[in-house]
């Protein structure tokens, strides 16, 4: 068992009505953000980024049940988001600290 | 001595054992399109400026499928509350429009490749470069049709929501003034590989789902007679990847069609 | 045989495996011994399918080191078939062609990490033994764990196929590092990524198998800080593998695509091949493929000593007769490496042009991940003294794998520092290091838990005296391979010279500066003949691994070596389900020569015995 209150069909219905109609709302904000005159792309990928993440935040801590999840659940995931971090920071971080005047391509 | 803890969760950590694999399994693919998104940032970061193109994916058909596929998330999600209470019914009706949402994504996919696979660029021996939807390629004409525009720089083929107003004709390129043509797919530039890439291994997630979710909806219901409690671990257990499954186009979607 | 369930309410599927496995009904040798989800059997095929990849490797190893010291020369014995079987391109007149070479150097690498080591030292003693360890009637997913053992077959074979294939296998090194690997005019590159592809598979899924069994399958009163310190090293090792591997399964994906596809993920703008433009879209970077690579290729070297180091742990332990010293040192060294092992893979890209503030950033995390092994290495060493040391074959293994690691580990320091990789970076100084902590190393290890756990396998022992014919051979003659490496490597001898270094000796260019003097290249010939000893060295082993299955001395008791963790407290060989009821744990994992106690071992799950005047003392409840 997962769940460890009585699960209600209607309750759950009406979250999943409410997470649907966010998602609508963060997918027009994600186009619209897009379309933003007079904003770099610097702004506008953080902008869209961020709405983005709020997205995946409705997904995952609603319909994963994220947010009542244990804590060992947590815990790989928050060691995942490290290494992934890592990764991702560290091969751009390298790939830009480079002796002055040359470039990687 | 049989396996504990299959159905019944393990009193110290509260989860049963198919959670956990299917959590440490959702962590990996965390790092598997991790590093793909990765690699779009430092391929992006690191290439020309003025190169990397913009607007190059159908809006309207990316949109539909991003909710296609929420929805999806939400008839599964449904699907498993069914189970939790006994609704064998309206598993099967949630289920069944999961893998009917499922499958309209796949068929939109196929169509926004299809469309890239017939789009052209063509580089003339005049200097200029013809681009557009490849309409009419007949070896034994001496022409080729296609639906697009001509650029005389190859800057302007990148940044189309840049350009208003574009509006594509039909235009007869004679054979002889055709010195190289190239369709725009994942060999055409870095941009497209990686769109390609992306969404070739995230439908193949979405195939792999849906056969998952199909199998347990259609010949492994039998295990419903038997043992509910355990094929509601299972429904809840397949729930979660296809979630995942739905994160990873969250992600995709603004990356490659809104950016 | 009893079998009871754990859980209150039975279900359909555990119904039937319970019916399939009852003492009455047979499963047949199709069930039984190929598609089994037993534990014990896909660890057994494991382990017999690795040391056939370990002794193709070591050929393969053979074949490079008589070219490198015979540089086209015909091969004896075998180089008419080598011609036959590969053709005349690659084998002309029996001799290694460089391109022959290359891929016999690409593929031994491939082969003795991907297929021998790490399959040996994770999947087969992971899967026999974690779950007896634990106290758990198999892994959490048995069917999972199937298809892991199925995939790494397929895997291997698609490896093994590549050699036959026009062009030939993988060439590129075992790093296949982009434009090479896509220049390479054969599709052995393609079929290298779809074996590792199916590789990387099979090891995700033994991941999540381990974990999930540590996490949820141990038996009452087996707390995290009662596990023997085995288990912790699979368990570590098993995330290693969860987290790293993805980004080169993300990465294989892009060079295939490269390969196939014509993308240019790693291909740059510019790039020419043989002479000419290469038709492809350019935009890509070769960078990006190498940090995806380390970004596994470094927690890899970990996941191939840490195993090792958990088996030394054990059979120090039990051949000491008292308790490792140091344990919870131990347990925070090990998740030390792995978190830091995450952090450290960009010390192998010293050479490409990186900045001086991430160079010294990856020097630093290089540095700390020395010290937990040092720890680890330490607390190995301490455990010996005051011990009542037995010097069985498995305990020979495990005190040679102590100063070899030594070296080993030792010798990776300059390596890590960026000034002095500067001029060691691909040399045959490299090859030195890793081959002591891998070859003396793991492969010590795995021998010592191969003669080790043979009596709980098999209800027999090992020959005694064979098995020290094996163990001075092979501890001498690796000794003669690898340490003259070291010397080669400082001179400025370089890896992956088809001819073993001939073009830039002093004879063949005299009078210039830095070239491989005579006594550089006249060690080829001796760590040729090392080899071949070492080969020679093997064949005991073989013999006796076969010849006493069936006519080893009998064990005569269950728990032969008298040790205290749960494995040795199964009959022998251990039945479907392993224990007939759940264990129950009563005390730490090395509780040897416990004073006041009869004997000089009390196993895990012996029961406390309650008496007023107490002859042991209970062991603390942790957590």
């Amino acid at each position: 068992m997962s769940e460890s209150h009585t699960v209600d069909f209607k309750s759950y219905q009406r979250r999943c009505l409410y997470v649907f109609i966010a998602v609508l709302c963060t997918t027009s904000l994600m186009i619209c953000a897009s379309y933003l005159p007079h904003y770099s792309w610097a702004v506008k990928v953080t902008l869209i980024l961020a709405v983005a993440c709020v997205n995946a935040f409705l997904v995952a801590g609603f319909l994963m049940h994220l947010l009542s999840e244990k804590k060992m659940i947590y815990t790989l995931l928050a060691f995942t988001v490290f290494f992934f971090a890592g990764l991702m920071g560290l091969t751009i971080y390298a790939m830009h600290d480079m002796p002055a005047g040359t470039s990687f391509h | 001595m049989e396996i504990p803890y299959v159905i019944q969760p393990r009193p110290d950590t509260g989860i049963y054992n198919a959670k956990v694999g299917i959590w440490l399994f959702l962590a990996s693919e965390v790092m598997l399109f991790g590093a793909l998104f990765s690699a779009y940032v430092l391929l992006r970061v690191g290439a020309e400026p003025g190169t990397w193109p913009h607007g190059w994916q159908n809006l309207t058909l990316g949109t539909i499928n991003t909710l296609v596929l929420a929805l999806s998330a939400i008839t599964t999600l449904l699907a498993w509350v069914a189970c939790k209470t006994r609704q064998f019914a309206k598993f099967k009706f949630f289920h069944g429009c999961t893998l009917l949402l499922a499958l309209t994504f796949l068929c939109i996919k196929s169509e926004e490749y299809r469309e890239h696979l017939t789009h052209y660029e063509i580089q003339l021996t005049d200097g200029r470069i013809a681009e557009g939807d490849l309409r009419e390629n007949n070896p034994r004409e001496d022409y080729v049709v296609m639906n697009g525009r001509y650029v005389a720089d190859e800057k302007d083929l990148y940044d189309l929501r840049a350009q208003k107003n574009l509006q594509p004709e039909e235009i007869r390129i004679p054979r002889a003034q055709i010195k190289e043509m190239e369709n725009y797919g994942p060999w055409h530039n870095t941009y497209l590989a990686l769109y390609f890439t992306l969404t070739g291994l995230h439908a193949l997630h979405v195939l792999g789902g849906s056969i998952v979710i199909g199998y347990l909806w259609g010949p492994g219901r039998r295990l419903w007679k038997t043992d509910p409690e355990h094929f509601t671990n299972r429904v809840e257990v397949s729930g979660l990847f296809w979630h995942f499954v739905d994160l990873v186009w969250i992600f995709l979607f603004p990356v490659l069609y809104l950016m | 045989m009893q079998e009871m369930t754990v859980h209150t309410f039975p279900s359909y599927h555990e119904h039937e495996e319970a019916h399939a496995h009852a003492g009455h009904h047979d499963p047949g040798f199709w069930r039984g011994y190929v598609f089994s989800t037993d534990h014990k059997v896909i660890g057994i095929q494991y382990g017999f399918t690795a040391l056939c990849f370990l002794l193709f490797g070591f050929f393969l190893m053979l074949l490079m080191r008589w070219q490198i010291a015979h540089p086209g020369a015909p091969v004896p014995f075998i180089g008419p078939l080598l011609e036959k079987v590969l053709g005349p391109t690659m084998a002309g007149h029996g001799a290694i062609s460089p391109d022959l070479y290359n891929s016999f150097g690409a593929m031994h690498g491939t082969i003795m990490i991907f297929l021998a080591v790490v399959p040996l030292a994770f999947a087969a003693f992971g899967n026999y033994v974690v779950p007896l360890m634990i106290g758990a009637p198999d892994m959490a997913f048995p069917r999972v764990n199937m298809a892991s053992y199925q995939a790494y077959v397929l895997g291997g074979i698609v490896m093994l196929v590549s050699f036959f294939i026009p062009g030939g296998a993988a060439q590129a090194g075992w790093t296949s590092y982009s434009p090479l690997a896509t220049s390479i005019p054969t599709h052995g590159q393609a079929f290298w990524l779809i074996g590792m592809v199916l590789l990387i598979t099979s090891s995700l899924l033994g991941a999540v198998n381990f974990i999930a069994t540590i996490i949820q399958l141990r038996a009452p009163g087996m707390t995290w800080m009662r596990l023997p310190f085995f288990v912790w090293a699979q368990f570590v090792t098993a995330f290693l593998l969860l987290l790293a591997f993805p980004p080169l399964e993300a990465a294989g994906i892009m060079q295939l695509m490269d390969n196939l596809a014509h993308t240019s993920f790693f291909l740059p703008t510019g790039l020419a091949i043989g002479g000419h433009l290469a038709h492809v879209s350019g935009g890509g970077s070769p960078l990006l493929w190498q940090h995806l690579f380390w970004f596994l290729g470094h927690p890899e070297v970990y996941v191939l000593i840490l195993p090792a180091m958990g088996i030394v742990c054990e059979i120090l332990a039990n051949n000491t007769r008292k308790p490792i010293w140091g344990y919870k040192s131990l347990v925070y060294s090990v998740l030390a490496i792995g978190f830091l092992s995450f952090i450290v893979w960009a010390h192998h890209m010293y050479l490409t042009g990186m900045g001086t503030r991430i160079a010294t950033f990856f020097q630093a995390t290089t540095m700390l991940i020395s010290i937990p092994s040092v720890i680890i290495l330490t607390c190995l060493l301490i455990s010996l003294w005051g011990g009542s040391i037995r010097f069985n074959t498995p305990m020979l293994f495990c005190l040679a794998f102590l100063p070899m690691f030594g070296i080993g580990g030792l010798t990776g320091l300059p390596l890590g520092l960026a000034p002095s990789d500067i001029y060691l970076h691909d040399t045959y100084y490299v090859i030195a290091h890793f081959h002591y902590v891998v070859a003396p190393g793991t492969i010590f290890a795995l021998f010592a838990g191969i003669y080790y756990w043979f009596p709980k396998m098999t209800g027999r022992k090992m020959n005694e005296f064979w098995g020290r014919v094996h163990f001075w051979g092979s501890f001498l003659f690796m000794n003669v391979v690898f340490m003259p490496m070291f010397a080669q490597g400082m001179e400025g001898m370089l890896r992956r010279m088809a001819d073993g270094g001939a073009n830039y000796s002093a004879a063949r260019v005299p009078g210039v500066l830095d070239t491989l003097p005579n006594s550089i290249m006249e060690l080829h010939t001796w760590i040729l003949w090392g080899a071949m000893a070492l080969g020679l060295a093997q064949i005991p082993f073989i013999i006796n691994l076969f010849w006493s299955i069936q006519h080893g001395e009998s064990a005569n008791s269950d728990n032969p070596w008298q040790s205290t963790t749960l494995e040795w407290q199964t009959p022998t060989p251990p039945p479907h389900g392993n224990f007939a009821r759940p264990p129950q744990i009563y005390r730490g994992p090395y509780e040897y020569s416990v004073p006041g106690h009869d004997t000089d071992f009390t196993p895990q799950n012996e029961p406390v015995v309650p008496v007023t005047a107490p002859k042991i003392s209970p062991a603390p409840a942790v957590h």
